[in-house]
């Protein structure tokens, strides 16, 4: 039998062996179905194209109302952060109100500062919304490090195996031994006090996690029926990794990575606070107001507060986001 | 058994797995021997039926057949072309001959792609053309298996366990393969769409002139699809023979004691029928049994012999094409040799 022989079609209607199911003769307009029950039904072969995984989990997200909160908090996040010099009344870390600071008192909320002044006679107001922008830039540019980071060399071990593996993994567990804020101390302190050692810092630290996590996606991946199937088709190996088993392992992997970013913008407040953050003056950083704040603890709290508040809520924004996303792409949620 | 039209010809095929223990240093210290030895002819445009309970080795065997796994030994000759041997691009461009239809075939497909993409994707590999004519060869495939068109633009998760068990064959049968390995393919679907994929695959068989293996443990379904069928036991063929012929006279005690187990479908019959129990459980493949490996469970068991003596696979005299490893295979044919009677259970009471 050549293979180019042209193939009759098959017609399942008079093949009385082959019985097609009930569902594709409806679609293949094999069953005529009265009037009443089509209608009854919806118009079943409307529904032509197919819903795909990622589909249907963001179908399963916008249901999820945790989902929603978490999406409207982490919007208002990067709104605020990207519209920061139309929404703030002031310039940032002017300390243009310098005179009015004592170091026992500040003056009283007014209209024009509604949240008052900050130590350094700047408007609280302004600090908070430009605060905002630095942790977004840190904290998404150094989980997008991290996230990079960790793939590739997840990628390495989970689609080589063998001594790749061997070797990414046990360096990934070297990096892994380390505390993590000590990881990200040393970066720091290694690099000098500038935004991108920061965002380094914090990068190296997630990196071990995202990196186990798509090596055992991937492994677990690779054990699965399909795998072996797009070998026995004659599949290259490359295209076996890259699209089949790296796509179906990404999941936990986005899941971790907006979860991550909470840990993101608490670390960078962490390392202001523990002073290796920005050394300039000039950038509101929330850690930092955070710190500065701290001996008027007693007679001003909203100036610890209210930092403290913004970093816990976008945090809990993205933890809610992260949440929701594992919930609508874990198979066992399906169906 | 010179037949020069044997699509494929197995010899000797051992398939063991190392058992690794140790602390730092891993020892290798065992091998579970899931397939320890096989032989086999399949001629071209027939099928063969492999039975056998779950753990003897059938799926391993199936998947060493397409170098899914790695035999240890011995040799697979796919029209002359030793399989065994091959390696890199000339085994991936080989492996359009020879394709497998799974058990679950939803979690044979991508969860990920379109029923379009995974159709397309083997043809993209194999015969590069432009994607409008791929496209319509993976529709025609589908209306071959009895799909609409319109599936080509759905997801797996979206179909039922028949229709998904269709998209799987089509998608194993368009790469136009000489040899199908279908493992256990219908056991995952309701009885009724078992009878549909099963009058598919025959369908397919007589259109494409394609050979067969059918692994199942269904031996209703065994019967119906085969043309000849191997009984395997913990990675032997215990008992090999024409269809008709082995499910009329089986003549080794543990393929008798499987076809004890098939209810009649007539209330009388069914009431006097002699069922023969098998105790216990399959052996461990990592230390099987000496001498025969059936002896620990089989209720012919003679003294000595059977568990001294490894029974060679041999053909039964005046019944040619039936082969049985089996020291008493003829003394049990003509009733000298009779099963323990604590083993066999009577006639239902009333």
């Amino acid at each position: 039998m050549s293979p180019d022989e042209p193939r009759p079609p098959a017609s399942g209607a008079t093949d009385t062996d082959l019985v097609p199911d009930i569902a594709v003769a409806t679609a293949a307009g094999l069953i005529q179905r009265p009037p009443l029950l089509v209608e009854a039904m919806g118009d079943v072969a409307a529904d032509e194209e197919g819903t795909s995984l990622w589909k249907g989990a963001l179908q399963r997200l916008i249901r999820n109302p945790s989902a929603i909160i978490g999406a409207a908090i982490v919007a208002a996040f990067v709104l605020v952060a990207i519209f920061a010099p139309v929404l703030a009344p002031y310039e940032p870390a002017g300390s243009q109100w310098i005179r009015e600071i004592t170091p026992y008192s500040l003056p009283p909320f007014s209209p024009e500062h509604p949240l008052g002044l900050d130590p350094f006679g700047s408007d609280l107001v302004t600090q908070l919304i430009f605060g905002a922008r630095q942790s977004l830039i840190i904290g998404v540019v150094s989980t997008l490090l991290g996230l990079v980071g960790g793939a590739i060399l997840g990628g390495l071990a989970g689609g080589f195996g063998g001594w790749v593996d061997l070797v990414v993994m046990r360096l990934v567990d070297i990096l892994l031994s380390i505390p993590s804020l000590l990881l990200a101390v040393s970066v720091a302190a290694v690099m000098g006090r500038q935004p991108l050692a920061i965002m380094l810092a914090i990068a190296a630290a997630q990196v071990p996690v995202f990196a186990r996590l798509l090596r055992g996606s991937m492994l677990a991946e690779s054990r699965k029926d399909y795998v072996l199937a797009s070998v026995s088709l004659g599949l290259r190996r490359r295209t076996i990794t890259m699209s089949h088993v790296l796509p179906n392992s990404l999941g936990p992997v986005l899941v971790q990575a907006t979860l991550s970013l909470a840990t993101a913008i608490i670390e960078v407040a962490a390392l202001s606070y523990l002073g290796l953050g920005d050394p300039d003056p000039a950038v509101a950083e929330w850690g930092r107001m955070l710190v500065k704040a701290q001996d008027r603890l007693q007679s001003a709290p909203h100036l610890t507060l209210l930092p403290g508040l913004c970093i816990a809520i976008t945090a809990l924004g993205f933890t809610l986001l992260g949440e929701a996303l594992r919930e609508a792409l874990d198979p066992k949620s399906r169906r | 058994m010179v037949d020069t039209d044997d699509l494929l010809v197995v010899e000797g095929l051992e398939v063991h797995f190392p058992i690794r223990s140790g602390v730092v240093v891993d020892r290798t210290v065992g091998h579970v021997k899931a397939v320890d030895g096989v032989d086999l002819r399949v001629p071209r445009g027939r099928t063969y039926g492999l039975v056998g309970e779950s753990g003897c080795g059938k799926s391993t065997l199936g998947r060493a057949l397409l170098r899914l796994e790695q035999p240890t030994a011995g040799t697979v000759t796919l029209d002359g072309v030793d399989v065994t041997r091959l390696k890199g691009e000339p085994l991936r461009r080989l492996r359009r001959r020879m394709q497998m239809v799974f058990q679950d075939p939803l979690a044979s497909l991508d969860p990920r792609q379109s029923v379009q993409s995974l159709m397309i994707e083997p043809l993209r590999v194999h015969e590069p053309r432009p994607a409008a004519e791929l496209v319509a060869r993976a529709a025609e495939m589908l209306e071959l298996v009895g799909m609409p068109r319109s599936a080509l633009a759905k997801y797996p998760h979206e179909f039922s366990g028949g229709q998904r068990q269709r998209i799987g064959i089509a998608r194993a049968m368009i790469l136009n393969p000489e040899l199908v390995i279908a493992d256990e393919p219908v056991s995952a679907l309701d009885v009724s769409v078992q009878a549909q994929v099963i009058n598919l695959l025959e369908k397919l068989q007589q259109e494409f002139g394609l050979t067969y293996i059918v692994i199942a443990h269904d031996l209703a379904v065994v019967r119906h699809i085969s043309d000849r069928v191997g009984v395997m036991y913990l990675g032997r063929i215990v008992e090999e023979a024409d269809s008709d012929r082995l499910y009329a006279q089986p003549l080794h005690p543990y393929t008798i004691a499987l076809m004890s187990a098939i209810p009649i479908p007539d209330p009388e019959v069914e009431d006097s029928r002699e069922r023969i129990l098998l105790r216990g459980d399959l052996p461990s493949p990592a230390n099987p049994p000496s001498g025969c490996r059936f002896h620990t469970r089989c209720p012919y068991r003679q003294p000595t012999r059977c568990d001294d003596e490894v029974p060679r696979l041999r053909v039964i005299p005046g019944r040619p094409g039936h082969r049985v490893s089996c020291h008493y295979a003829e003394q049990i044919l003509d009733g000298a040799v009779q099963p323990a009677a604590s083993l066999v259970i009577e006639a239902a009471a009333g």
